[in-house]
Parts: C-alpha cells; sequence; structure tokens
C-alpha cells in the first residue's frame, strides 16, 4: 500500500486572470449599463420627493420601523406587501424572458456582481496598467516600492468603492442626508455601520479577489440557466466550422486553413479566463468581450466580422450546410418568450391595476366574540368590533363611522359620544365600535344579522365597507 | 459483467474490503473537514467550562460564565421595568378620573392593564370580561358597587367580603330561610319578579310578597328594587342576574344568601398596577 502515489489533490487554486482592454459596440453598450445601473444605486436615495409635512421627503426609502415603502408617488404598507410579490414574480419571469431569448444576458450585462468587477477590472487597469504590464506585476516576486505602490493604490480605490457602495445600501432605509451626517460623527445605529461594513467587505472582497469564483462556484443561477435555454436561444458562440483549422494547429497542416489565427484576443479579454473556441460552457457570463476582440481582428486581417457572435444551436447545422442563418426575430418571436412576455405582461398589468384601484381609505372590522354578546340592564343587547382605520393621506382626516342592517341597531363609539373619530396622518388607528340592538327588536332576538359598516371620510365623502354580523339572543324574548 | 482488471501499481489506496467487487478507497478525510472537527472538539470543551453542562442529582454544573436561561429572563423582565419605570410613577400619581385626557398615559394603562387582567382577573372574570354565574360580567352597564373609575379602582383595591383588608366593600344579606317561612319567601321571590317586568309565577302571591319586600328587603335593595351601590345592593329591576333570574334560582339566592368574595390585590400588585387595570375596565364598554 505504502508505494503507491498520493491520490490526486481535488482542490484547484485559482487561476490569476488579466482580461486585456477591449473596445467594441458590446464594451460601450456595457460602460452604458453600467453608468446606468451604479448611477440608479448611488443617487437614487438621495432624491427628493414632497409629500407634505408629516411624511418623509425621500423618494425611495425603506422604512423598516414604520412599515412603510416609498417609490416616488407609490406608498406601500405592509399589508399591501403582495406589491413587493409582484415584482419579484415579473422579475422572475422577465429572467426567464430574457434567458430563452438571449441567454445568461442578465450575466454578462446587469448582474451586480459583474458590474462591480468591470468596475474594480477598470480600476486595475488604470492603475497598474494592461494586460502584459499586470502580468509582469504578477510574476514579480519581489514587492518592491513600485510594485507596493501600486498594489497599496489599487487596493485603496476598491475600498473606497467598496465602502461607498456599503454606504450606499443603509441609504435606502433611512433619510439619506441625516444619515450622511449620522455615519461620520459616530451618531448612527450599530446596525447601520455593521451593514456598510458587510457590505464593503463583501464587494472589496468579490469585486477584487474572488470575481469569477462567485459566478462558477457560489452562483447557482448557471446551474438553473441550462433549463431555460434551448435550441433557439441567442448566446455567445464560436463558428467553429468557419474558424477550424485554426492557424499554428495540426490539421491546418493539410488542410485550408479557417479563418481563425489563433491570436488568443478572444482568450486575453475574457473576464472568466476561459477560452470561448471550446464551446458552451458553464463559466462563460456571454459578455461578449471575445465578440468585440475578434471583430477587432477579423476586420483588421480583412476578414469577415463575425467568428464570434451571438448565434442560435439551431442556425449551426443550417451554416454548416452552407445556408444562411435565420433571422433574429424569428429566433426570438417564438411560442415560449411570447408566453414569458404574455404572463409578465399579465402580472404587470394587475399590479398597475391593483395600484390604480386601491383606496386611500381602509378598514378592518373584527367582531369580538368573547363574549358573543352583552345584555345591558335595560335588556338591549349589545356586540362590540375592533375597527382598524387605516388613513394613508398625509393629513389628519375625520371618519364616520355608521352601521347599516337592521333599523333598530344603534352605533356607539368607545371613549367618545361621537359617531366620528380623528385618525391622524398615515397612521392606522384601533377604534372599539359597540352596536346595540334595544329589548325586543329584531336584531336582540335573532340568532345573527347581518351588518355593514361604513366609514366616510368628512373631508372628501370618500367612502368603504366591511361586512359583519351581529348576534342576538337567538330566541324570542 | 466484466472482468475485474487486477491491481496495479499506483492505484489508489482501498481499505481491502471487496463487496461484490465494488472497493472502498481509503482517503484520508479533506483537511478541512478534520479541522473543523478538531475545532468543535476545543469548542465544546470550552463550552462544557464555560456554560452549564454536567446534570446533577438535583441541579447541574453551572458553568464559568454564570449563565441561565432564567437569568436571562429575569434581566429581559428587570429591563422592561426599569423602562416602564417612569411611565409607572407617573399612572401612580395621577388623578385617576383625569387619565382618560392624556392619550399616551391613557393608552399605556390601558394596555398594561390587558396584561394584568389576563394574569390575575381571568380565572374568574373571563379572558374576555363577561363572568360567568356568580363572578361579575364587567361589560356591561350594572355594578353593584359603582361603575365609575374611582369605584372600581376602590373594589380592585380592598377587594369584596374578605377579611385580610379593612377597607374591603362588606355587605351580607341574610338568608331568609332562617327567617322566613317557604311561603314567605315564595312571596317575596314572585313579587321580585314583577320588579323586573316580568310575569310572576304565581300572581296572588305578589301581594303578601310586596308587603314583606317593604318590610325586609327595601332597605337595602330600595323601594321599587333599583339596588344600592353603596351597600353592594344589586338592582332587582333590571335584566341582569349574577346568579340567574329564574324562579328556582330566586328561591335558593333568598333562602340561602350568597356571599361572592373578591381578594383585595394592594398585597400582591403595585399602585400602578391596579390603576392601570382599573382603567382597562372602565373602558371595556360599562364604565361610568
Amino acid at each position: 500500500m505504502t508505494d503507491q502515489a498520493p491520490p490526486p489533490s481535488l482542490y484547484a487554486a485559482r487561476e490569476p486572470i488579466f482580461p486585456r482592454r477591449v473596445s467594441g459596440p458590446f464594451r460601450n453598450l456595457k460602460w452604458i449599463i453600467m453608468g446606468v445601473t451604479l448611477g440608479i444605486y448611488y443617487i437614487f436615495p438621495w432624491i427628493r420627493w414632497d409629500r407634505g409635512p408629516e411624511l418623509p421627503n425621500q423618494a425611495v426609502l425603506l422604512d423598516l420601523a414604520n412599515r412603510r415603502f416609498y417609490f416616488f408617488w407609490i406608498e406601500i404598507w405592509s399589508h399591501e406587501f403582495y406589491f413587493v410579490a409582484g415584482l419579484l414574480i415579473m422579475a422572475g419571469l422577465g429572467l426567464f424572458l430574457f434567458t430563452s431569448a438571449l441567454g445568461r444576458v442578465w450575466c454578462g450585462y446587469a448582474c451586480p456582481q459583474t458590474v462591480w468587477t468591470d468596475l474594480f477590472i477598470k480600476v486595475e487597469r488604470m492603475v497598474e496598467g494592461d494586460r502584459n504590464a499586470r502580468l509582469r506585476l504578477h510574476r514579480q516576486e519581489k514587492m518592491d516600492a513600485r510594485k507596493l505602490r501600486l498594489r497599496l493604490t489599487k487596493w485603496t480605490l476598491w475600498l473606497l468603492i467598496a465602502v461607498a457602495t456599503g454606504g450606499a445600501w443603509v441609504f435606502y432605509f433611512a433619510d439619506a442626508p441625516t444619515l450622511f451626517v449620522d455615519l461620520f460623527t459616530g451618531q448612527a445605529a450599530a446596525v447601520a455601520y455593521i451593514t456598510v461594513a458587510i457590505l464593503t467587505a463583501t464587494t472589496f472582497v468579490f469585486g477584487g479577489f474572488m470575481r469569477e469564483q462567485i459566478c462558477i462556484y457560489a452562483c447557482p443561477w448557471p446551474r438553473i440557466q441550462a433549463a431555460m435555454m434551448d435550441e433557439d436561444t441567442l448566446t455567445v458562440a464560436y463558428r467553429e466550422w468557419r474558424g477550424e483549422p485554426r492557424k499554428h494547429s495540426q490539421e491546418a497542416k493539410d488542410a485550408p486553413q479557417g479563418d481563425c489565427i489563433d491570436c488568443m484576443a478572444c482568450v486575453n479579454v475574457c473576464p472568466m479566463g476561459i477560452d470561448i473556441r471550446d464551446g458552451q460552457q458553464l463559466e462563460c457570463i456571454t459578455c461578449a468581450l471575445c465578440i468585440d476582440a475578434c471583430d477587432d481582428v477579423m476586420e483588421r486581417i480583412g476578414k469577415p466580422r463575425g467568428l464570434i457572435d451571438y448565434i442560435a444551436l439551431s442556425d449551426e447545422e443550417r451554416e454548416r450546410a452552407g445556408a444562411e442563418p435565420r433571422p433574429v426575430w424569428k429566433h426570438v418571436f417564438r411560442p415560449r418568450t411570447l408566453l414569458y412576455t404574455a404572463l409578465w405582461g399579465g402580472v404587470g398589468v394587475a399590479l398597475i391595476v391593483a395600484l390604480f384601484i386601491r383606496s386611500d381609505i381602509e378598514m378592518t372590522v373584527a367582531a369580538v366574540r368573547n363574549p358573543t354578546f352583552v345584555t345591558l340592564s335595560d335588556g338591549s343587547i349589545r356586540n362590540t368590533y375592533d375597527i382598524r382605520l387605516r388613513n394613508k393621506n398625509n393629513e389628519e382626516r375625520l371618519f364616520r363611522i355608521s352601521a347599516v342592517g337592521d333599523p333598530a341597531l344603534r352605533v356607539q363609539l368607545e371613549g367618545t359620544p361621537y359617531a366620528s373619530v380623528d385618525v391622524p396622518a398615515d397612521t392606522s388607528f384601533l377604534q372599539r365600535v359597540y352596536v346595540v340592538a334595544p329589548p325586543g327588536s329584531d336584531p336582540a332576538a335573532a340568532e345573527r344579522t347581518e351588518v355593514r359598516f361604513w366609514i366616510e371620510d368628512l373631508s372628501n365623502g370618500e367612502r368603504a365597507y366591511r361586512d359583519s354580523s351581529f348576534n342576538g339572543r337567538g330566541q324570542a324574548q | 459483467m466484466s472482468e475485474i482488471p487486477p491491481k496495479q501499481e499506483g492505484d489508489p489506496n482501498t481499505t481491502g474490503h471487496s463487496w461484490d467487487g465494488i472497493e472502498e478507497f481509503d482517503n484520508p478525510m479533506p483537511r478541512w473537514w478534520l479541522w473543523t472537527f478538531y475545532a468543535t472538539i476545543v469548542w465544546g470543551i470550552g463550552y462544557v467550562i464555560a456554560y452549564p453542562a454536567w446534570p446533577l442529582v438535583s441541579s447541574a454544573t453551572a458553568g464559568l460564565l454564570g449563565y441561565s436561561t432564567r437569568g436571562e429572563v429575569a434581566v429581559e423582565i428587570a429591563a422592561v421595568e426599569e423602562a416602564n419605570a417612569g411611565i409607572n410613577a407617573e399612572l401612580a400619581a395621577a388623578e385617576l378620573t383625569e387619565v382618560s385626557a392624556n392619550t399616551e398615559l391613557n393608552t399605556y394603562a390601558v394596555s398594561a392593564g390587558a396584561a394584568v387582567f389576563r394574569t390575575w382577573c381571568a380565572q374568574c372574570h373571563g379572558s374576555g370580561a363577561a363572568g360567568f354565574v356568580g363572578y361579575p360580567n364587567l361589560l356591561d352597564d350594572a355594578w353593584l358597587w359603582g361603575g365609575d373609575i374611582e369605584a372600581i379602582y376602590t373594589t380592585i383595591a380592598h377587594g369584596i367580603r374578605n377579611e385580610d383588608d379593612p377597607d374591603a366593600r362588606f355587605s351580607i344579606m341574610p338568608a331568609y330561610g332562617e327567617i322566613f317561612s317557604e311561603e314567605e319567601i315564595a312571596q317575596v321571590v314572585n313579587y321580585a319578579m314583577t320588579l323586573s317586568g316580568r310575569t310572576p309565577q304565581d300572581a296572588s302571591l305578589v301581594e303578601p310578597g310586596s308587603a314583606l319586600f317593604a318590610d325586609n328587603c327595601a332597605a337595602c335593595h330600595g323601594d321599587n328594587g333599583l339596588g344600592n351601590t353603596e351597600l353592594g345592593a344589586p338592582n332587582l329591576s333590571d335584566a341582569i342576574w349574577l346568579y340567574g333570574g329564574d324562579y328556582d334560582t330566586l328561591i335558593e339566592t333568598v333562602t340561602y344568601s350568597r356571599y361572592g368574595v373578591m381578594p383585595p390585590w394592594t398585597q400582591r400588585l403595585s399602585e400602578a398596577e391596579i390603576r392601570a387595570v382599573a382603567l382597562y375596565v372602565h373602558q371595556l364598554g360599562g364604565g361610568e
């Protein structure tokens, strides 16, 4: 047993990747998307939106303490959280739609991991130079003054971006200008500092050091996506039938050489460190930078662009047979994507309709059934109801409460001789309401009488109702 | 089935066990797994030293940190009590009739009172305060000893008919079984039923019952049976009967009397708690 070779290690160390600079339409698109997404992320908490004196004036605010979510003119209370659930369903369906039509575009263009890694690589390139300079710096074992200076500069810049990222997150949960001052004067809540610290650490480590390893090892999305792609999905691929046999290969000595000159441009620009010519693979996030790199080379050597391109699997056989690929719209518009679009649009329309038909005043009626009824000294039968009124306006409103059912029923409010109550701005208010049936009346004798509670906003006449029931003795007196 | 190739130089280590030609690798544990395992052992030893661990006959080793879940609860309760100390002091010092005007204090008192009620009062009066036979319903508008906030407070603080508190509400209805004949009891009960507008069982007994009532009962219950909250004498003319208003129950009540008791709560609850539960009961729907 002892003379046997040790078993092979199951651990693979990270191969450092030094993506080369590249320019082209896809690179430009990625810059634009990065600008828009990061811009939204960093700037949104600072946008002000006047809602009146009683409410916060931050356009986007998740007020966890008061269970409110503000988004410009929309205000969502905790009991309306289904709007958020609906948005998540739309996000999911949208992801299905884009993945079935265009493959991993989310991964390649919009995923925070991709966007921040892209930004970190940009910083790295600005400080340490392009691929070859970074390679040299990496291979230089001695940590001399220059290497130390470059490394420290890079890490400091990364850290600043990371702090800004973690810092921006907490602004969504509190008044941003106040919190900004509090963070720097040491007066913010501990949870704010902890959140900033955690997100700073994850941004710094994920964007600076782990990069593609997050996508390959930590993210479940690459595993799920295979189920959503089919032969019509447009994805980044290499036209192997056009490129092979590539230059320098054994086959190229006997056969006419393909278009690939084996310049390694596609490999050198790849942030995932893979060779797209090996075919579709788990690691590929379809960032399309290899398309830009290859097109650039093809143009220079006078060959047609598109050796690496967005192509669908179903076109491979056509192209191998010498036919033209089908037009893009035929790949994109197919029953599957149309179904996803319909579902996505259906949920969206439902949410918008729900948003517009929801009332500014709401009530819930909880009948107190312990006990089911109370007999008063004059023989009247009284039922008690807990009525919760929600005033979603930014000013105090006067609500009148009434009950409609049997004409004998009388309404009394606990704690006030009047039939109306003041509900402060943007609050929910619990009012105990008594309904009394005089002795000998129908509801007092009946087992159960339907009763409908109305509330009326006395400032504008808006009304809402809830149904409940009144319990009587259940027998004639 | 294919032949199993003979073992060769360089093949991985196996345990030497073979089941149906299937062998088992003898690979070492992954290092991260081993170190995690060792770390759990170290953690376990530290835990046993720091926290209660070894069971003894009637307790357990205390551990260096002196931690216990009971202690943790005690700390949390103390923290809540400390946080409420200010408003409790305010409640204990406030004028009872004016608390309802102070929204913050009233809200606190009512919710604190609800907790006190569920702990100490619900056993007899019910969790919904609707009472049972012999235990008054606190939701209605009939009060034996008065339904304003001061009267409710006094009742809760000192109790009813108990020997422990000299200030307790006290009144006793004589057991008329020792004074009246059965016929006289029947007469007075028939009369009493007419007070609340009901049909007596035997109308011929109402007239003599009226005279007996005026001589024996009206002193406490009033000429028309309206009752007297000073004496805790129930109103006999309303629709509410603590022990039941049917003929047989009334016969029993008059014959043997009733003797409902409530403990004084000054001995168990703080001033603020008594005031809180009084305010809670007062706003249940029957407070005057």
